[in-house]
């Protein structure tokens, strides 16, 4: 509370904190890349660079999605400024997590990076939801926001099939353990759910 | 290529461990893999170049007899080069203890698997519970070289120490109702942390078999030992299957009970997701995983710049001794 009042009452902790979200949003990258440059990931380093993106994209894109609710239960209105900038983290470690897949798992062999995503369902799940993605950040901006007027919000409800396709694309890659999925999806659900309460009791 | 047999002296006995290393290494620069297998008779199991802070298992001192006494057996051995020690025990997948790969080497280390028995019943003459030391007493260890192929798509070279199964099977005087060999691995949740996990889709203890024409196939062996040493137990100490030709969930660990039996056993995988593991899951280009291919694998380690694809041989390069097992067989209905 208090930093919240300092914040707004000076203009300077703003971008302070600005700084600081942006910078701590990059630290998965960092730590993932020092640990590959110091040979600390064992003997499949591409299996953990592919997965250790993968899940930050999925968490951003959950931090994304938790704003909204989390900013109305504990009015904290400062958290909508930190929305583009969640959801763009997304992305970018989503493209990272593609980009790792193609460079270091399947080394950019054309005839395996096809049938990877003509017959592999869940690689076809997570290549949709990043298709879903990418409009979202190119219109993120102020210039579209105002391009689009009402229908940018409709576009940007796009976030919500694209956690869902997400959330799929999880799941089917569960071997045994459900744990991480079950999380995932509760955390979702309420998230979800608490837009449905909302505008129902609107 | 030349196969010498096994002489009696092992250098390990006459030649400071770090200097056989050495040469070892030397060898493999200058002549390459062959030479290398062809010349590892006479370097009786080597055991792994440690750096630093590595955990070492040399297992009780009954088997650590034993393991000096081994001898590699170049006829069944790879000349591919072995995965370097560090990866092998801290790449696992033995979901009893954590189903990421590093979980085993981390959950496993306080695993007791010493003093350990075997209790091998059904259709057999001689049924009983041995300690696994009177078990492996009557017989030489044996090294063998081979690739593990995982149903995941990747592989490693390890060299594995232990009996032939036929072996140890035969003294336990299978009778003609023996149709098929079950394995089950301890069941332990205090022990175990992944089979006190809600949220597993595997029943628990782990159930593996084989045919009893599969099990007495001479690549069918019994693991007590890896590089020269005790398995660790994030390997499947004391005492686990290795089947080459078969996908590495058939290479069941830790190995409580052996039971010859009649009807086909209801094995894990295959209980779990029956359209995804079969029970034979012998490694197989041709058919894929519903939900990857199987074609080709990564051989690990692997590097960033150097993402090791290679391809899939059928029954993974061990064609040649066990595909004659299965001509009545319709791989892709028995996968
Ligand atoms: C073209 C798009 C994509 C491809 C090719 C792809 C590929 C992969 C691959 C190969 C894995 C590892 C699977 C395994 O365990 O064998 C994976 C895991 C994962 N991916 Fe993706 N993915 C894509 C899109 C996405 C997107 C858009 C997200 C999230 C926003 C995402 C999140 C994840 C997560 C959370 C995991 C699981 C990591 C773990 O906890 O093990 N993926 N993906």
């Amino acid at each position: 509370m208090v930093l919240t009042t300092a914040v707004r009452t000076m203009p300077w902790l703003r971008v302070l904190q600005w700084w600081l979200v942006f910078l701590a949003a990059l630290l998965p990258l960092v730590s993932i890349g020092y640990d590959a440059w110091i040979f600390n990931l064992g003997a499949d380093p591409a299996k953990e660079i592919v997965d250790h993106l993968g899940r930050w994209a999925l968490y951003f894109l959950w931090i994304t999605l938790a704003i909204t609710p989390l900013r109305r239960l504990l009015h904290w209105g400062w958290l909508q400024r930190y929305r583009r900038m969640m959801g763009l983290y997304c992305l970018f470690y989503a493209c990272l997590h593609l980009l790792a897949f193609a460079t270091f798992i399947v080394g950019w062999r054309w005839d395996l990076l096809l049938t990877a995503f003509t017959e592999r369902p869940y690689i076809f799940v997570g290549a949709s939801a990043l298709l879903l993605l990418i409009p979202l950040g190119i219109t993120s901006t102020r210039g579209w926001q105002r391009r689009l007027k009402k229908n940018w919000l409709r576009l940007h409800r796009l976030a919500y099939p694209a956690a869902l396709l997400v959330l799929v694309h999880v799941i089917w890659l569960i071997r045994s353990s459900y744990f991480d999925a079950v999380i995932y999806g509760v955390l979702l659900a309420w998230m979800l759910g608490y837009r449905l309460y909302l505008k129902r009791t609107s | 290529m030349l196969i010498k047999k096994p002489d009696d002296i092992r250098p390990s006995e006459i030649t400071p461990e770090s200097v056989y290393l050495n040469r070892r290494q030397f060898m493999r620069g200058l002549l390459g893999g062959a030479a290398l297998a062809a010349s590892g008779t006479a370097l009786a199991l080597p055991k792994p170049e440690f750096d630093g802070d590595l955990p070492v298992y040399p297992g009780p001192d009954w088997l650590q007899a034993q393991l000096r006494a081994g001898e590699r057996n170049t006829e069944l051995s790879t000349d591919e080069a072995p995965a370097p020690y560090q990866h092998a025990i801290r790449h696992n997948n033995f979901y009893e203890f954590g189903t990421r790969k590093t979980d085993p080497s981390r959950n496993a280390q306080q695993f007791v698997t010493d003093p350990w028995s075997v209790e091998i019943g059904g259709e057999v003459g001689k049924p009983g519970t041995y300690p696994l030391e009177d078990l492996l007493k009557p017989y030489r260890l044996e090294e063998r070289i081979v690739r593990l192929r995982c149903v995941e798509a990747w592989s490693m070279v390890i060299p594995f120490v232990g009996i032939p199964l036929a072996d140890l099977l035969k003294r336990v005087q299978p009778n003609s109702r023996a149709r098929y060999v079950e394995f089950t691995t301890l069941h332990d949740p205090q022990q175990m942390p992944g089979q006190r996990s809600v949220f597993s889709t595997l029943d628990w203890p782990y159930v593996e078999g084989l045919r009893i024409d599969e099990a007495m196939h001479p690549l069918s062996f019994l693991a007590v030992g890896m590089y020269g040493n005790a398995l660790p137990p994030q390997n499947g100490a004391p005492l686990r299957l290795v089947v080459p030709w078969k996908y590495g969930f058939k290479w069941v660990k830790s190995i409580v009970k052996i039971r010859l039996v009649e009807q086909m056993p209801n094995t894990t995988w295959n209980r779990a997701a029956p359209d995804e593991y079969g029970f034979y899951a012998n490694v197989n280009p041709a058919v894929d995983h519903p939900r990857w291919s199987q074609a080709t694998e990564r051989r690990l380690p692997s590097s960033l710049f150097q993402p090791n694809i290679i391809d899939t041989q059928p029954f993974n390069g061990y064609g040649e001794q066990v595909a004659h097992l299965y001509r009545d067989l319709d791989l892709t209905k028995w996968f």
